[in-house]
């Protein structure tokens, strides 16, 4: 009989790997997407949909292979992001079948029914989940591209110009015969990789090299040079592309990072007030963005005469007659909105047929992605798995922030989507993209730290009692 | 469809829906765990027992020890808690594993005390179970209630050692 350990160490708790976890509430999540379509048909027809089990059995699909490859690559990730990815998915997928049972929607030329199109859309966004935690072994192996990130991103961003204009903003790439994809989806994961290692190698410049002034750390003029950049950067944006949320979602992103890098609240106060005035700057010339703030100001004023005001009325009377605990689903008019009902206006259905419980219930599984996301960060031990995990939760929350404001009239609206919810593939193919991202930054914080070598003056102790 | 099933259904639906974000948030919980004692070197096929360790208490003892009759005798100390000094407040699972004391950084607790050595003391088992402290040959000494040890002597619960200008007690 040998004593067994002589030495120990104290740390944190491991996080238990905690993937039966994450495998039920998967399963959860998939069953209430079912439910939900259930309930859309039997409000509509009166019977179960044909496609139920088809679409049941692919979102399973996916949601199963998702956690398979996680169980098998990523151990120890967090065990929320999936399953909540997974169900914005799968709702997003069952509210946009609801309304391609639309009369109204199906009577409008520019509309085709999206939903089987989505879960493709889905299928593919999966794949490249699963090519992230694959071929990505290391979070910190995209350190390396920060420049060439940089580059790819501009040029993504860049690309659209010389694309004709759809629905007055240039933010696709159409290439014909195979459809046309939203590059700033693609950009904003990018560029996150670029600001992370750009901040990680100059954060100490930024935070130190400042004057107080008026009890707030100015910035040396040429420190100041990459935000100028930046903003330079998403006001061209604004102005070639009139693109209003991509602009906001990037130079948001950056102040974020740029804060969480220096904690300089400076950083944020010059943030704001150059968004304020960049805005304001071009919402005054820019006849695209000053339609959406006309609408935005008073949308019941343009009612039969402006087309931006009169769909931001009905986008708010959907909102109004849903109530707290809306009319249930199938059982809305909120294909009334008719133009990007189940794109950009998707949250309006959420609000009609749900009620203000089920549009807060939504945005709880938004801040709770986001809120993993911030966790990741905090648990990362590597300043570039930080930053990064900061800046991908930061871009959601904005592109949420941004979508969800513009459709309930807190800001004026900007063509972005509700992330896995709303109809599109760039949208869902990149945010799953992200949360592939996430799930390997918050596997790499989790595990466990490797057990140390046996210690070799663990010996046995002969105790001598008196 | 009837009215009433649309009725149940569209607020079963919301009753599900945050049933879900209920169910999330509680599996937050699980990052909300204090600090463990892990040991080094001793537990063979420890990579096979990781996944369960949420019975982390049984789990940690090794195998030989956990079948030794009186093992887990009524009364036996479950922490060790430090009450004075520097580290006040904090707490030490007692899992069968030894607990050096010291400046050493690859001490169990490690003192920031000037009064205190590098390897100062450590708290085992012994093979009843029963907790034993002894002094390392530490310059300033180590302090069972009043007196300097100068062999290996068992703990009572709940009497202060001291080190320095630390004290630790050992707590059910």
């Amino acid at each position: 009989m040998s004593v067994v350990t002589n030495t120990t160490t104290i740390g944190a708790i491991d996080a238990p790997s905690r993937r039966n976890t994450e495998l039920v509430l998967v399963v959860f999540a998939v069953a209430i997407s079912v439910f939900a379509y259930a309930n859309v048909g039997l409000a509509l027809n009166g019977e179960l949909p044909a496609g139920m089990l088809g679409y049941g059995a692919g979102l399973a699909l996916l949601g199963g292979v998702a956690h398979l490859v996680v169980r098998r690559f990523a151990k120890y990730a967090d065990p929320l992001l999936l399953p909540l990815a997974t169900l914005l998915n799968g709702l997003g997928l069952a509210l946009i079948w609801r309304l391609d049972q639309s009369e109204r929607l199906l009577a409008l030329k520019s509309f085709a029914p999206a939903a089987s199109k989505q879960l493709i859309f889905s299928a593919m966004g999966v794949a490249l989940f699963v090519g992230v935690l694959i071929l990505l072994k290391d979070h910190r192996i995209l350190q390396r591209y920060t420049y060439i990130s940089m580059v790819v991103a501009l040029i993504l961003l860049i690309l659209p110009m010389f694309f004709p204009a759809q629905f007055g903003a240039k933010i696709w790439i159409t290439i014909p015969g195979i459809g046309s994809i939203q590059p700033g989806e693609f950009a904003k994961i990018v560029i996150a990789i670029f600001f992370s290692g750009y901040l990680m190698v100059k954060r100490d410049a930024l935070a130190l090299a400042s004057r107080r002034f008026m009890g707030m750390y100015l910035p040396r003029g040429r420190d100041l040079g990459p935000i100028l950049v930046i903003w330079a950067m998403s006001i061209l944006i604004l102005v070639f592309e009139t693109d209003l949320g991509t602009s906001l979602l990037f130079f948001g992103m950056f102040v974020v990072m740029l804060y969480v890098a220096t904690e300089r609240t400076s950083w944020i106060v010059f943030g704001l007030t150059m968004s304020a005035v960049g805005a304001v700057g071009v919402a005054s010339f820019e006849p695209h963005v000053q339609d959406r703030v006309t609408a935005w100001l008073d949308p019941f004023a343009g009612w039969g005469t402006h087309a931006a005001s009169e769909q931001m009325a009905q986008v708010l009377m959907a909102f109004g007659s849903g109530g707290t605990l809306g009319t249930g689903l199938g059982q809305g008019n909120s294909d009334l909105i008719l133009f990007a009902a189940n794109t950009d206006f998707i949250l309006a259905t959420v609000g009609e047929e749900l009620g203000l419980a089920g549009v807060m219930a939504f945005l709880l599984l938004y801040g709770l992605i986001v809120e993993r996301g911030v966790r990741t960060a905090l648990a990362a031990r590597d300043p570039f798995g930080k930053l990064l995990a900061i800046g991908l939760s930061g871009a959601f929350a904005i592109q949420v922030f941004v979508v969800a404001g513009g459709v309930m009239g807190l800001i004026p609206l900007t063509g972005m989507t509700m992330p896995f919810l709303a109809a599109g593939g760039s949208s869902v193919i990149a945010n799953w993209a992200l949360i592939g991202i996430l799930i390997r930054i918050s596997d790499t914080a989790r595990r466990p730290a490797p057990a140390p070598a046996p210690s070799t003056d663990a010996e046995m102790t002969q105790v001598v009692r008196p | 469809m009837s009215e009433l099933t649309l009725t149940v259904m569209r607020l079963g639906f919301l009753a599900v829906l945050w049933l879900f974000v209920i169910v999330a948030v509680q599996v937050i919980r699980s990052d909300l765990f204090g600090t463990r004692v892990t040991q080094r070197g001793s537990r063979r096929g420890a990579a096979e027992t990781r996944p369960q360790q949420g019975r982390q208490q049984q789990q940690a003892a090794p195998p030989q020890q956990r079948q030794q009759p009186g093992r887990q005798r009524r009364g036996a100390p479950t922490k060790l808690v430090v009450s004075e000094g520097s580290l006040t407040g904090t707490t030490v699972a007692l899992q069968g594993q030894t607990i050096t004391l010291g400046r050493a950084h690859d001490s169990t607790i490690v003192l920031d005390d000037d009064y205190a050595s590098s390897r100062h003391a450590r708290i085992y088992p012994d093979r009843d179970g029963q907790w034993i402290v002894e002094d390392l040959g530490s310059t300033n000494g180590t302090y069972l209630e009043r007196t300097r040890l100068t062999t290996p002597t068992p703990v009572p619960l709940g009497a202060p050692i001291r080190i320095g200008k630390t004290v630790i007690e050992l707590r059910k």
